[in-house]
């Protein structure tokens, strides 16, 4: 470790030392010890980050930078009849944490810089030539050939992801809310007050609400997860087992649930549960019922009946995978086992179970965390209703996190307890993903079944 | 002794031929009902648009998909929109995602397992949460609203690398040896990629471009937000919605089912031709995880 803290700082070290005064210079004007040796395309490339960097700190970085601890002091007022802008406290708080990466970034281009430049004095100390500008760039294609491929992407990723996940998490320490909103109005840092809000149980709090959406959630999943799981790996078995005919059939039918858009089939079947719908309207005709069954009017049925659409949703996706898996099961396994006089579910207990559940461990845990988000089957059904009065902020009885975390922005605009919420779903996937990942048996044992 | 083994295999494939009967029903249902809804009328004069508590229409009419086509919404500009969208989000993240896969999978590179960690930390949060910063991104670039479609195509595309797991694990699969040998001959980086990788990846090629271009036709969440207010950049999910969920859904319930139809055909007939790519998609990323 102390080594490796020495070799990163020795090129700075160096070139404040030992380096030639071209190096040294580089110290400060970036890519010209490049230049002067000849190597145009790097020289060129360092110089222009630096002025570009420059140009960005001084007439547009700066100014937001600089109100980052306060986001902004100066209110939009009205003189007279106009309209005077003050300070926008969102593009403060956004351009802020910007031009924070920036320093980071051209930072780590000027390390960069230092580097190559004590790399080439010492090739030319020990007599040998540099790489052409020619060679720079062909090792694009082949030595440096990642950076390449990687530059957009993660540029992509840096820009739509990353800086907008950092700017919610700093949302959440802000009172960013309907009051608050830019540019008419400023909001500032408030610190730990809305955790305190979400997590306290008094009247102002809203932890009673939260806590319930939260345990919603984690039933969802596991019932989302688990009846799907089986009832889908029965299905597979039974689509597999000797003497059912027109195998590939039963398959496609199945597997036009993942074809068909699911706003299309999930918002069919919303209006088929309605109280208005068919299933109800065609029980009243045959009079087994007198008024309709309130399915998504009644807060328990409403949960049954999203578990339930939600089977008919995940069987084909777990039914796929199983069949791939079952197929991969050495045949004289059963074999043996039917001469030693297992039955079928002996067979399989002890063979079909614990292979798949050993293969699909991770596929399990994705779908877990996927159903923890999973906004389109609760929102396209029920939208998180029935509403409760018990609830606050609007949440729902089959809301999930996310679903109200999504309430919260586009309808109450109240963005900084949204970034709160979007903050514990990701405690929740975090905490979840770690300790089952680390506790399932392909990962502790990965030749287990080899 | 073998008879009655036998009569009792008979007896439970005919079960479960009845099993699967039965399942198949339930999972046809709603398609069943959504083509027979579609052909009812709305015309009052002929029958009732709306809800009804019969399946099979009194008669069969084309009113409905005369109203998709008509022109008085603009539901073939909302299937253009889709189709755009699809279309290129399909190819630039089926190039995104190769592109970040090949790197991942085959070259060495300070930070890699850092970026890989990074990616799988980022992917914890939900995809909601910065839906109010992305807004505020596209509408600097003038995205939203009139410029819906173009920013979705962006937004989709920008964080397609996060997506390179199933791609990935298929290109650990092609032997090391086989890099090894070409550029031993001389070829580069670049060359080994482009002439043999992608060429021996055909199956996660068709998988991902697939995957990608399924996607857009159910956006509604985020669709909805870009384009809030302007009925013209909507894609069909964001105009469609609002005619179930808006309180005169009676009269436009038997347009949406036409709509739907439509919607699903072709992307059904598509998804069922590649099949065969989904399936090896999904079983070889469910494997490793």
């Amino acid at each position: 470790m102390g080594d490796r803290v020495k070799n990163t700082f020795a090129p700075i070290g160096f070139a404040v030392t030992k380096g030639d005064w071209k190096t040294k210079i580089s110290l400060v004007i970036l890519g010209f010890g490049q230049l002067l040796r000849g190597q145009i395309i790097k020289g060129l490339s360092f110089l222009l980050i630096e002025i570009g960097f420059i140009v960005y700190l001084v007439s547009f970085g700066a100014k937001y930078f600089a109100k980052l601890g306060t986001l902004g002091t100066v209110a939009t007022q009205k003189v007279g009849r106009k309209t005077v802008y003050g300070d926008n406290s969102f593009l403060i708080l956004l351009f802020g944490i910007l031009t924070l990466f920036v320093i980071a970034a051209f930072l780590l281009v000027w390390y960069l810089n230092i580097k190559d430049n004590m790399e080439a004095e010492e090739l030319l100390k020990k007599g040998k030539q540099l790489p052409s500008n020619k060679a720079v760039f062909a090792s694009l294609f082949d030595k440096h050939f990642d950076k390449t491929l990687l530059a957009l992407p993660v540029t992509g990723i840096f820009v739509f992801t990353v800086l907008p996940i950092l700017f919610m998490i700093c949302v959440a320490f802000t009172n960013y809310d309907k009051n608050h909103q830019a540019p008419t109005n400023l909001f500032t840092w408030v610190g730990f007050d809305n955790f305190n809000r979400l997590l306290s149980f008094g009247s102002s709090g809203i932890g009673r609400t939260f806590v319930q959406v939260l345990a919603w959630t984690l039933v969802w999943a596991l019932f989302a997860t688990f009846i799907d799981y089986f009832l889908g790996l029965a299905v597979a078995m039974l689509i597999n087992k000797k003497g059912v005919r027109c195998k590939q059939l039963w398959r496609t039918i199945l597997v036009l649930t993942i074809a068909v858009p699911q706003f299309v089939s999930l918002l069919y079947i919303m209006k088929f549960f309605a109280n208005d719908g068919l299933l109800n309207g065609y029980l009243l005709k045959w009079g087994v019922i007198s008024s309709p069954i309130q399915f998504w009017v009644n807060p328990t049925l409403a949960r049954i009946t999203i578990i339930v659409v939600n089977i008919w949703i995940g069987i084909p996706y777990m039914m796929l995978i199983a069949t791939g898996l079952l197929m991969n099961i050495p045949e004289d396994l059963y074999e043996s086992a039917r001469i030693d006089g297992a039955n079928g579910w002996q067979m399989f207990r002890s063979i079909t179970l614990p292979y798949i559940l050993f293969i699909t461990g991770p596929f399990l845990l994705t779908q877990f965390t996927n159903n923890l988000n999973n906004f389109n089957v609760i929102y396209l059904l029920t939208q998180g209703k029935p509403q409760s009065m018990s609830l606050k902020e609007n949440a729902g009885s089959t809301d999930l996190l996310v679903t109200w975390l999504y309430k919260m922005t586009v309808n109450d605009t109240n963005y900084c307890m949204a970034a709160v919420i979007g903050i514990m779903v990701f405690i929740v996937t975090a905490v979840v993903s770690l300790v089952v990942y680390n506790s399932l048996p392909s990962v502790k044992d990965e030749e287990g079944f080899q | 002794m073998k008879t009655s083994y036998r009569r009792k295999q008979a007896t439970s494939n005919v079960l479960a031929h009845i099993l699967l009967v039965i399942i198949s029903i339930i999972w046809l249902f709603p398609f069943v009902g959504l083509v027979l809804t579609s052909f009812r009328s709305f015309d009052p004069k002929v029958e009732y648009g709306g809800m009804v508590d019969y399946l099979i229409p009194k008669t069969f009419s084309l009113d409905n998909y005369r109203f998709l086509f008509s022109g008085q919404t603009n539901f073939l500009r909302w299937y253009l929109n889709t189709i755009i969208i699809a279309v290129f989000v399909s190819l630039f993240q089926t190039i995104v995602v190769l592109c970040v896969s090949y790197a991942l999978s085959r070259m060495r590179f300070v930070g890699r397992t850092f970026l890989m960690r990074f990616w799988l930390i980022l992917g914890m949060f939900p995809g909601f949460l910065t839906m109010i910063c992305l807004y505020f991104l596209l509408k600097q670039f003038g995205l939203t609203q009139a410029g819906a479609v173009p920013g979705l195509i962006l937004v989709a595309v920008a964080s397609s690398g996060m997506g390179y797991y199933v791609c990935k694990g298929y290109f650990d699969t092609i032997p090391k040896a086989l890099d090894e040998a070409a550029r031993i001959d001389g070829a580069t980086r670049a060359r080994v990629f482009f002439t043999m990788t992608i060429p021996m990846s055909k199956p996660i090629i068709i998988y991902t471009a697939l995957v990608a271009f399924m996607a857009p036709w159910c956006d509604y969440v985020f669709a909805s937000y870009v384009a809030f207010g302007h009925d013209e950049s909507y894609n069909v999910a964001v105009a469609m919605t609002r005619w179930v969920w808006t309180n005169d859904y009676q009269a436009y319930f038997t347009r949406f089912c036409a709509g739907g139809i439509l919607v699903a055909v072709p992307v059904t007939i598509l998804f069922m031709c590649l099949q065969k790519y989904y399936v090896e998609g999904v079983t070889g990323g469910a494997v490793k995880g």
